[in-house]
């Protein structure tokens, strides 16, 4: 394979006679490898990295203590009371579930749609979707009040002789979120074999090569390994396409199988998934401005992913408008005054503010993107994605604390007003969100090398047809 | 990175020679090769390349593999165990109703259903990827090769292995090269040391000792035990409190349960007024109530009357309540049928009797004092008092204001 440099950079522009390059640069296979390998065998770690790692460990080791003070003293150190018994741990859980739905739809249902663009990012997109899905596992299972007694939640035969409740979507929770945590590490990991191989064969030292050398498993590229290697990618990736859509619906129905009302909806199931879809596209590019800027990876993540991100980003905007619209449409019309009441309260009430930040962020922001300035601009849609994450943060927030708080019964009511070990928790998700995502870029391959390759030969044979 | 070194490096002679690794130059170059190597009717050969070459089975006659059928039966045994262990939980071995749904019906049991389908497949596409790859295999001839590590990063190869029955070095080698390779190289590995045997026999100990603890445990679960089984979380089994009429150290007495102070009179237990409280006067049973009958206080007896003595009395008070009927009608041996308030002996009784009756129950009857306060238990009295004038008035006993409105 020639090294052709690419003679136009702007690859933004569609030009119908040709497929616009999804990768620039230097486009032979061993300076891609040169160039993602290079990440995880920099000779001596950037100072930054050394600072970001030890914040974020800090943050890390800020949750675990208040996860420890929660253990040792009880629910009380939370916020939540009567009459609003899920608050902060329940909102950051549907928060950090949400954003773990980016990486497996961009690894299996842009898979499915054939979607090449999708090689340069579905790496980093998983990893991001296997650690959030960490900080999510964490908030449901301290929330049980007698976190000793978790294994409760399994069904295993009991000198107590009794079954969980099938019927709870709670329990169909721990079914759904252990599902997707369980197929998303074997989704990535499957996909990484290829790569660890790569930096087995490159590996230097002894520690790298043994490591390496474990986690690649022999993997030898033979025609009959990557024969059965992309069946089973395609079958993950069939099997991960109606997960993902699962998973958040699953969370929805905690919400709208109860019968409180601004729970109580049958549109939640997809207008969870697109706003799953919204936020966790949004924390990817969050991720991805700064890390291809630092990384060096300006050529294999393009401005032109970005924009394709960001035109994903528009389009399921639009989608949570629509979703928060009909809300108000069906309070009205299902004519259940309670329902309306809930549906007021939520834009009026006391928390007014929190549904102001949330139509603000989601809705009107995001409408930035019909500029295409705005799309390929890398500092803008950073700042976007950032307010669209505090946005879908605070719909939850909406969701679950503004309904809890005026029930059917108004001398319950109440206002949520959260601790410091709230915020401590909240703040410290985040830390332990950022410490792995640190150890990833540090460590494993940030693209799927493999994948960009065929994406090349894939490109170079068009070019010579 | 670690470059090729531009000649093979030779192992020691004395290692037999595993198989041939050959370099091709681009994944064209590389399936022309492998077309050329099937045609030659090498059995144990490969093609490896940086990434998954199209078409590359077709020039190789490689077999499609067999992991969607076994990812299909998974997900089917998902199902399947799915569905029987929320059925078997749920609607056998604990069955219980929620929310008034069936015991077993199918919309509640999507999901989990769904979850473990995908959940099966899933791990057995990964796992049977992995098992029929005959992965992981940390060593291999080929890894002998230094040039072979370019085959993750930009190198297309195919390699042949001794153990094929076609195998002749040179002339596989002589095919290689002719089929275009860049170069070749030979992999000698020697034989694999063989194991000590005393490893293999502690291996097998400890996978014997490793089941005791499960078979112990097991044992320990099917027999029966009259203390309580042991929990791995004992929360509620061990409570710092004094149960009743345990002994407690702190005391003279050494009773846990203190008495209360002498003289000490329970609210609403001070039954000073042997009338009021038991019916009696110093001349025997009370002739009459302690309070002024009233309207309000007969309706007030007719409402405690209906709610404690109906049952069983009847609503007319004449022993035919429903819990003596149905008693009857299942012939119950021990059932004594509730008298009739109308009979005689009840009509002659005083009402302090009638008062006493209530208070600490006849016959088969319990004591009502716990269930009905003084003053309703006096109400009811009254109004069993108006259900026997009821059946023996005179006309003369109605008041002429309401005797002129009845018909």
């Amino acid at each position: 394979m020639s090294s052709t440099l690419a003679e136009n950079v702007d690859n933004t522009t569609d030009d119908p006679r040709r497929r616009a390059a999804l990768v620039i640069g230097r486009r032979d296979y061993a300076s891609i490898t040169d160039r993602v390998c290079g990440v995880a065998e920099m000779p001596r770690t950037p100072p930054a990295w050394y600072v970001l790692f030890a914040f974020s460990s800090l943050l890390t080791a800020a949750l675990f203590a208040s996860v420890g003070y929660l253990f040792v003293t009880g629910v009380g150190v939370w916020g939540n009371n009567s009459p609003v018994f899920w608050g902060w741990p329940i909102v950051n859980f549907v928060f950090w579930v949400g954003i773990g739905h980016a990486g497996t739809l961009i690894s299996a249902i842009l898979f499915l749609f054939r979607q090449r663009w999708r090689t340069s990012i579905n790496r980093f997109a998983e990893a991001m979707t296997v650690f959030a899905v960490m900080c999510a596992g964490l908030f449901p299972a301290i929330h049980i009040g007698r976190v000793w007694l978790v294994y409760w939640l399994a069904p295993y035969p009991n000198q107590m002789a009794v079954w969980p409740n099938f019927r709870s979507p709670l329990l169909w929770d721990v079914f759904a979120v252990s599902t997707y945590g369980t197929v998303s590490v074997l989704f990535w990991y499957h996909g990484m074999i290829p790569d660890l191989a790569t930096l087995r064969d490159r590996a230097g030292g002894k520690l790298r090569r043994f490591f390496y050398g474990l986690f690649a498993l022999g993997w030898r590229g033979s025609a009959r390994q990557w024969h059965r290697y992309e069946v089973t990618y395609l079958l993950l990736a069939a099997l991960a396409t109606p997960l993902v859509l699962s998973v958040h619906s699953v969370v929805s129905f905690d919400f709208a199988v109860s019968q409180l009302p601004g729970w109580h909806t049958t549109i939640f199931p997809p207008y969870f998934v697109a706003g799953a879809i919204f936020s966790g596209f949004a924390m990817v590019v969050t991720l991805m401005v700064p890390a291809r800027a630092v990384l060096g990876l300006k050529e294999l993540v393009t401005v032109r992913h970005l924009d394709n991100i960001n035109k994903v980003l528009l389009a399921t905007s639009w989608m949570v408008a629509y979703a928060y619209s009909v809300e108000w449409f069906m309070a009205w019309y299902g004519g259940s005054p309670y329902e309306r009441f809930a549906f007021l309260n939520r834009a009026l009430g006391p928390y007014a503010w929190a549904y102001a930040i949330m139509v603000t962020c989601n809705v009107l922001v995001p409408q930035l993107f019909w500029f295409k300035r705005c799309r390929t601009t890398p500092w803008i849609m950073f700042v976007v994605a950032v307010l669209v994450n505090v946005g879908m943060w605070f719909e939850r927030f909406v969701i679950i604390v503004g309904s809890l708080s005026r029930d059917f019964l108004p001398s319950s009511w109440g206002y949520f007003r959260p601790t410091p070990i709230d915020v401590l928790m909240l703040v410290g998700s985040f830390g332990m969100f950022f410490t792995f995502f640190l150890l990833f870029l540090r460590f494993l391959p940030v693209v799927a090398m493999a994948e960009v390759k065929t994406v090349v030969a894939h490109d170079a044979q068009n070019h010579d047809s | 990175m670690s470059e090729t070194s531009p000649t093979p490096s030779e192992p020691a002679a004395e290692e037999p020679l595993a198989g041939l690794v050959a370099q091709f130059t681009s994944p064209e170059a590389l399936k022309k090769a492998a077309a050329r190597v099937r045609d030659e009717g090498y059995t144990r050969w490969d093609a490896h390349s940086p990434f998954p070459v199209h078409g590359i089975e077709r020039a190789m006659g490689v077999r499609r593999t067999i992991l969607p059928w076994l990812v299909l039966g998974a997900g089917i045994s998902g199902g399947m165990a799915a569905i029987l262990l929320q059925w078997w939980t749920n609607a056998f071995d604990y069955p219980h109703i929620i929310s008034g749904k069936p015991l077993f019906s199918l919309p509640a049991n999507i999901p989990v259903t769904f979850e473990l389908i995908v959940l099966l497949s899933g791990l057995t596409a990964f796992l049977g990827n992995l098992v029929l790859n005959k992965l992981p295999e940390f060593s291999h001839a080929t890894f002998r090769s230094e040039r072979f590590r370019r085959v993750t990063t930009d190198g297309f190869f195919i390699s042949l292995d001794a153990t094929d029955p076609k195998f002749d070095e040179a002339a596989a080698r002589a095919l290689l090269e002719s089929a275009g390779a860049a170069a070749v190289d030979a992999c000698r590995v020697a034989a694999p040391a063989r194991l000590p045997a005393v490893v293999g026999w502690a291996l097998l100990v400890l996978g014997v000792l490793a089941t005791l603890p499960p078979v112990l445990t097991l044992w320990y679960r099917s027999i029966p035990k009259r203390s309580p089984r042991i929990h791995l979380i004992q929360d509620m089994d061990f409570q710092p409190k004094y149960k009743t009429q345990a002994a407690s150290p702190l005391f003279a007495d050494r009773r846990a349960m203190r008495p209360p102070v002498e003289g000490t009179v329970a609210v609403g237990r001070l039954r000073e007024d042997e009338y009021f409280h038991f019916g009696r006067t110093q001349d025997g049973w009370a002739r009459s109530l302690p309070m002024e009958p009233t309207d309000e206080l007969i309706e007030r007896g007719r409402q405690r009357f209906d709610i404690y003595c109906a049952v069983c009395h009847g609503y007319d008070g004449a022993g035919g309540g429903i819990v003596s009927k149905r008693a009857i009608e299942r012939m119950e041996p021990d059932w004594a049928t509730p008298v009739s308030f109308h009979s005689n002996a009840v009509r002659q009784q005083a009402d302090g009797q009638l008062f006493h009756t209530i208070t600490g129950g006849a016959g088969k009857m319990p004591g009502y004092a716990a269930l009905i306060e003084p003053a309703d238990r006096w109400s009811i009295v009254l109004y069993i008092r108006a259900l026997q004038l009821s059946r023996n008035a005179a006309a003369g006993d109605v008041p002429d204001e309401i005797r002129r409105r009845l018909p």
